[in-house]
């Protein structure tokens, strides 16, 4: 954003390590490879200052240790902690329960949203994704090149998510310039610009609890407004929280999942084929995805001062939690630097680890399949069209978003 | 041989009841749970062990 062209180019990722540096975003796998050697927890004095481990060791400790470590604020920026905050939420609760919740309320706020994502109400959303991704591919037609992106990852979760909380069809378009704002907007150093970004969300929010309100119907949004803990319905902002919650981490995520394995697929003709030819190998294969590609980074926050394996955390630091890193440590995964698409022994942490596990991995796991399966079954033989022309997201959540790719006969 | 899920582990990763459905469902909650009696046969067993060796929270235990 603002700030990009001034901020100083990362020299040492060990000692000043920065995610949306440029070297990071086109090809973060390296630089961790070589601080799991040399580090293995990297600092940096940006963003008010963090910690980023990176063994899956390191990784899974801090994700089940919520009693050093916060969930606060998940998203890394230039903001102190509690800035964000609305005035006088109550801490545990945080800005987007339950993501940003932390023991015990992490719990009940939880327990509210799972029966939704469990496998059983999901998986009754099959034919619609089916339909969608084969709608999109109808569109897409035989023109020579499509773009895997654009065209076809970007349109897929915001629909289902849009669907599940009751909201119109027609502002999907709208979604997408939401997320872009929440999880890209990180390096707005102005906490009253990055504040007002948030002013559309927050305007459509209030249209739809409005109109849910008046007009209850069986979805999400009439759920969170009716759903009572201990008899008393939710606060307004923890309904909103979640809502902004499920927006945002139900889209670009999926969308970014979906779209790096067709970029995978399109490099690797031999994966391709056997896919194609060997279609029920598509359940392991979307877990080697997941784990090769693993989209999302979450951060925590450092309670109190506290000393992790000899580093000098200070309270309020922020834990960059790069469980697409863990997923690259040798140290748990033979040849982790290989995508082998029939692994059969993959414990991967592309959903997280602990208590904050994702919400929705079921959702995204059948987005993903359905997308993969529908695309391959038109296309069968496709490639890069301009490899050079794939940009990938900046932040914590990893995907290309240009994905031009040329089909082949 | 048993299999069993070690409740509080569980956060509902989905692994084990997505590559073996006859062995393991899920709840309410999508967390996994050990169907009948967890007794394994010749014919289960390897996908009992797999399931264990996919679970990213470690939940799974096998009693030999």
């Amino acid at each position: 954003m603002t700030t990009e062209a001034v901020k100083p180019p990362v020299e040492d990722f060990a000692t000043d390590w920065d995610h949306t540096d440029p070297t990071w975003v086109g090809d973060p796998y390296p630089i961790w490879e070589d601080l799991r050697q040399t580090c293995p927890v990297a600092h940096t004095e940006r963003y008010g200052g963090g910690w980023f481990p990176a063994t899956h060791e390191y990784v899974s400790e801090i994700a089940n240790d919520t009693t050093h470590f916060t969930s606060r604020n998940v998203v890394v920026n230039n903001t102190r902690p509690d800035e964000l905050d609305p005035p006088g939420a109550p801490a545990p609760i945080g800005v987007a329960p339950p993501i940003t919740s932390d023991p015990p309320f992490h719990q009940i706020a939880r327990r509210l949203i799972l029966p939704a994502f469990a496998p059983g109400p999901v998986n009754a959303l099959e034919p619609q994704i089916r339909a969608l991704c084969q709608r999109l591919l109808d569109n897409m037609g035989d023109a020579e090149v499509v773009n895997g992106g654009s065209q076809y990852a970007q349109f897929i979760p915001p629909a289902v998510i849009s669907q599940m909380l009751g909201f119109p069809e027609e502002d999907e378009d709208l979604f997408r310039d939401f997320v872009h704002v929440v999880l890209e907007g990180i390096d707005e150093p102005d906490l009253e610009v990055r504040k007002a970004m948030f002013t559309p969300l927050e305007e459509y929010f209030t249209k739809q609890i409005e109109d849910h309100q008046a007009n209850p119907r069986d979805d999400l949004t009439s759920y969170l407004l009716n759903v009572e803990i201990a008899g008393q319905k939710l606060q307004m902002e923890h309904v909103r929280g979640t809502m902004v919650l499920i927006l945002v981490a139900g889209i670009d995520t999926t969308w970014s999942a979906i779209g790096a394995s067709l970029w995978h697929l399109a490099k690797n003709p031999d994966d391709l084929a056997r896919l194609v030819n060997e279609p029920e190998l598509l359940p392991v294969a979307i877990e080697e995805f997941l784990r090769f590609y693993a989209p999302v980074t979450m951060a925590r926050l450092v309670v109190d001062d506290y000393d992790f394996h000899g580093c000098p955390m200070k309270k309020d630091d922020w834990i960059l939690l790069g469980f697409p890193a863990a997923n690259r440590d040798p140290a748990a995964f033979k040849d982790a630097d290989q995508f082998i698409i029939d692994r059969e022994i993959n414990r991967h942490a592309a959903f997280g680890l602990g208590i904050h596990r994702c919400a929705g991995s079921n959702l995204a796991r059948l987005e993903m399949t359905i997308a993969i399966e529908e695309f391959i079954k038109r296309y069968p033989k496709f490639e890069l069209a301009d490899p050079e022309s794939v940009t990938w997201a900046q932040g914590q959540v990893r995907g290309p978003r240009n994905l031009p790719i040329r089909i082949l006969k | 041989m048993k299999v069993s899920i070690d409740a509080d582990r569980c956060q509902g990763h989905g692994r084990c009841f997505n590559m073996a459905p006859d062995i393991f469902g899920f709840d309410d909650l999508g967390n996994g749970y050990v169907l009948g009696d967890g007794v394994l046969t010749s014919e289960t067993l390897d996908r009992a062990r797999l399931a264990q060796a996919n679970c990213p929270e470690h939940a799974i235990a096998i009693e030999e």
